[in-house]
């Protein structure tokens, strides 16, 4: 009897061991009439794409539901591709990042025949443009962004120090404010936190850093290779240069939140982040509040130039939703300027819309939207258009490339010159 | 599992192996109801694992897309050369295998000193069984993001102990310094399955017979003599039966270092890897070969282990 039952036990337990290891997904069944939309879920978006499906819910009488999805990006993009590759319904409007049209261009509706010109041509054109893969319309911009220095205005008067406009200048900052105020007791503080975890947003970082340098933009418009030259080995080498001296070894780790974390909390004197943390760091429970700043990120050097990498969300509309219709009516009205001006006065994401820069309540609430208006119209774009279905295999390598340097584990020259042949090999010799 | 069979052993099969002649209708009749109570679970199981681990074999000999499966041409062999060439999936195999060599050792041997603990008659002892649970009750997904937040850097609770307790002298980046992500993962690896292996150990030593240790009492034996001449070979079964089920799962680990430290190189294991080429880059043909490799691996290390198991389970007897 005994022996049974402890038998019986151990079976149990065996069998156990392997179902609860197998992979859970969440499917969300999406009733006939009702419209369900991916919300985003870094910082405040989540309750801000949540209250805008439901104002429109409650104007049309339609049923909405809400999905939330991965913080990381390229989970996101994951569970995207597989969720349409089976040709799924199940989410109804889907929000993409601007790498992506070419990798799921198949999979959605084309909205330039589901939408009036004159509402598309309220956007900025470059970004309409980016939507657009092979003539069709794919997404509508929601919010565009670029990458962004805040630093910690009071930490930099105190030192008697002025907003970087060099990454060499900042580096040196970084140091001075880390050690004082270390001295001062706060052993915890950093000089600078950025995205330096082995993932897209290390792309865009690095991104970055080589194109201030005027290094280029990994692959040029022609689909050649050009990330090894000496200004890209200088901009990376210089972010070698911070880890464990003016970034935490954790950096390595870091997504936006997680820098976000290290800086709200105030250990850290400058971050590098989108739009979306200044609204967050001037909140009212915020340590930071009132003490941070903003810029353009820094020059690579007196003859380098200010950049940021492009980024930004659209809404696009699943091609085998059930409910195209009312689908593509709540992509319009996420996309309106009443919305974007909500978004950019409540969490400060910028608009896609020019006019909008212009906007009083917007400019008094988020002023360095205004300011920093030729920042978003001239940053850098990932080379994601012409490496078309490849992106994610040259952003990887990249990102994998920049992580290997940051970590200590390979030298800048040859870790940009592996990168070269590799993606020289990706790319069959620049045809793509 | 290995610990039943041969007590079960049906009769008649001695019986039908003395006389040659056709089976009695009895054993035809008996044979057949195996047949049909078999039936419905190989229908599934040709279901659920066969259709799916076919079709993966397929797909790792053409070129599949995840955009466009369906219109796949034949590449022979060619994704398994490319992989044998691709230093990063040669890291991925060592981060694998060291990742199961060190967490399966590690847990057996804490496994078997808490097994041998609650063993005894402690009071409250069905409580601390209970608890001793928890850890692996916690889906893994759930308990690799807490560790997450316990390792982080600045604000993690790890570090913040270790700092008290004087065990370092500045606070360590767990996840994310290329010389301890990997000992990370295997830590929360450990901490999560030790639970299991207890569970296994402590089914067996309940069943040990209590007049062996009367015995080894009234000779005198000393207690280490005891353990490795008489408790150890009697739960060797149960043992071994526990360290095939941890070295296969291990081998196949994807959601700790997946949710630690992401598609990392550092950690990334062979089911990391091929997810990657599956999913973020659409290449199913060659995610399908690495799957493919993957599976081979565990299935040739389960041969060689019930092989090597069962010849000593018998002569152990």
């Amino acid at each position: 009897m005994a022996v049974g039952s402890r038998l019986a036990v151990l079976f149990s337990a065996a069998l156990a061991f392997v179902g609860v290891s197998s992979v859970l997904t969440a499917r969300p069944a999406a009733a006939q009439g009702t419209v369900s939309v991916a919300c985003g879920s870094v910082g405040a978006e989540f309750d801000l794409c949540k209250t805008g499906a439901e104002a429109w819910s409650k104007k049309t009488g339609n049923q909405v539901k809400v999905v939330s999805v991965p913080k990381d990006s390229n989970e996101q993009l994951a569970l995207f591709q597989q969720l349409l590759s089976q040709k799924s319904g199940e989410i109804d409007v889907i929000r993409i990042d601007v790498v992506w049209p070419g990798l799921l261009a198949q999979h959605l509706v084309d909205l330039s025949k589901e939408v009036p010109k004159d509402v598309i041509a309220q956007h900025f054109p470059a970004i309409i443009e980016a939507n657009t893969v092979g003539g069709k319309l794919v997404a509508l911009p929601a919010f565009t962004d670029a990458g962004l220095l805040y630093y910690r205005k009071d930490l930099l008067e105190k030192y008697g120090r002025k907003p970087p406009t060099t990454w060499q200048d900042l580096t040196e900052s970084a140091k001075i404010v880390q050690d004082g105020e270390r001295k001062a007791g706060n052993d915890k503080m950093w000089g600078i936190v950025f995205q330096g975890r082995a993932y897209e947003g290390l792309t865009c970082n690095g991104l970055e850093w080589v194109d201030s340098f005027g290094g280029g933009t990994i692959v040029d418009g022609k689909g050649k290779v050009t990330i090894n030259n000496p200004k890209a080995v200088a901009a990376i080498k210089l972010a070698g240069s911070w880890i464990k001296s003016i970034a935490p070894e954790g950096v390595l780790n870091y997504a936006e939140e997680e820098a976000r974390g290290a800086f709200q909390s105030g250990n850290a004197v400058f971050m590098r982040n989108w739009p979306y943390a200044w609204a967050l760091s001037q909140a009212p429970d915020s340590p930071t509040k009132g003490k941070v700043g903003v810029s353009a990120l820094p020059k690579g050097g007196p003859d380098g130039k200010n950049t940021g990498t492009l980024g930004g969300w659209n809404w696009a509309v699943n091609k085998y939703s059930k409910n195209t219709k009312a689908a593509v009516d709540l992509a319009k009205y996420l996309t309106s300027p009443e919305e974007q001006k909500r978004a950019a006065i409540e969490v400060s994401f910028n608009p896609t819309i020019p006019a909008l820069y212009k906007d009083k309540d917007i400019l008094a609430k988020n002023p360095f939207i205004g300011d920093l208006l030729s920042t978003f119209t001239n940053a850098v774009a990932r080379p994601s258009r012409v490496t078309g279905s490849k992106y994610n295999q040259v952003s990887s390598e990249f990102w994998n490339a920049v992580h290997e340097v940051l970590s200590g584990k390979s030298q800048a020259e040859e870790s940009v010159a592996k990168l070269e042949k590799t993606l020289t090999r990706l790319s069959r010799n620049g045809k793509w | 599992m290995a610990v039943a069979p041969s007590s079960l052993h049906p009769p008649e099969v001695i019986g039908h192996k003395a006389v040659a002649v056709a089976p009695s209708l009895l054993t035809r009749q008996r044979r057949r109801a195996a047949l049909y109570f078999i039936l419905p679970m190989m229908t599934v199981l040709t279901a659920v694992a066969g259709w799916p681990l076919a079709r993966t074999i397929y797909f790792s000999f053409t070129n599949a897309n995840l955009d466009n499966l369906g219109s796949q041409e034949w590449v022979g062999f060619a994704n398994f050369v490319s992989l044998a060439q691709d230093p990063e999936w040669w890291r991925a195999v060592t981060n694998t295998v060291k990742f199961a060599a060190v967490s399966v050792s590690l847990e057996t041997v804490l496994g078997l000193v808490v097994a041998l603990t609650l063993n005894a008659n402690l009071k409250g002892r069905g409580i601390v069984r209970t608890a001793v649970l928890i850890p692996w009750a916690v889906p893994t997904v759930v308990s690799a993001q807490m560790w997450n937040w316990m390792y982080n850097d600045l604000y993690g609770v790890v570090n913040a102990v270790f700092l008290k307790l004087g065990l370092i002298d500045h606070p360590y980046a767990w996840t994310a310094s290329p010389s301890l992500a990997l000992a990370a993962v295997i830590a929360v690896d450990v901490w999560k399955t030790t639970p299991f292996m207890t569970l296994l150990i402590l089914a067996a030593l309940q069943l040990l017979p209590q007049e062996i240790y009367e015995a080894a009492k009234l000779d005198g034996i000393p207690s280490p003599k005891v353990f490795y001449k008489v408790t150890l070979p009697l739960i060797r079964p149960a043992l071994m039966v526990a360290i095939i089920f941890r070295s296969l799962d291990a081998l196949r680990i994807f959601d700790l270092p997946y949710v630690l430290t992401g598609n990392s190189r550092q950690t990334a294991s062979m089911a990391v890897y091929a997810r990657q080429q599956l999913i973020d880059f659409q290449d199913v043909g060659y995610g399908s070969a690495a799957s493919t490799f993957l599976f081979a691996v565990i299935a040739v290390f389960t041969i060689i282990y019930i092989t090597a198991g069962r010849v000593k389970f018998d002569t152990g007897r």
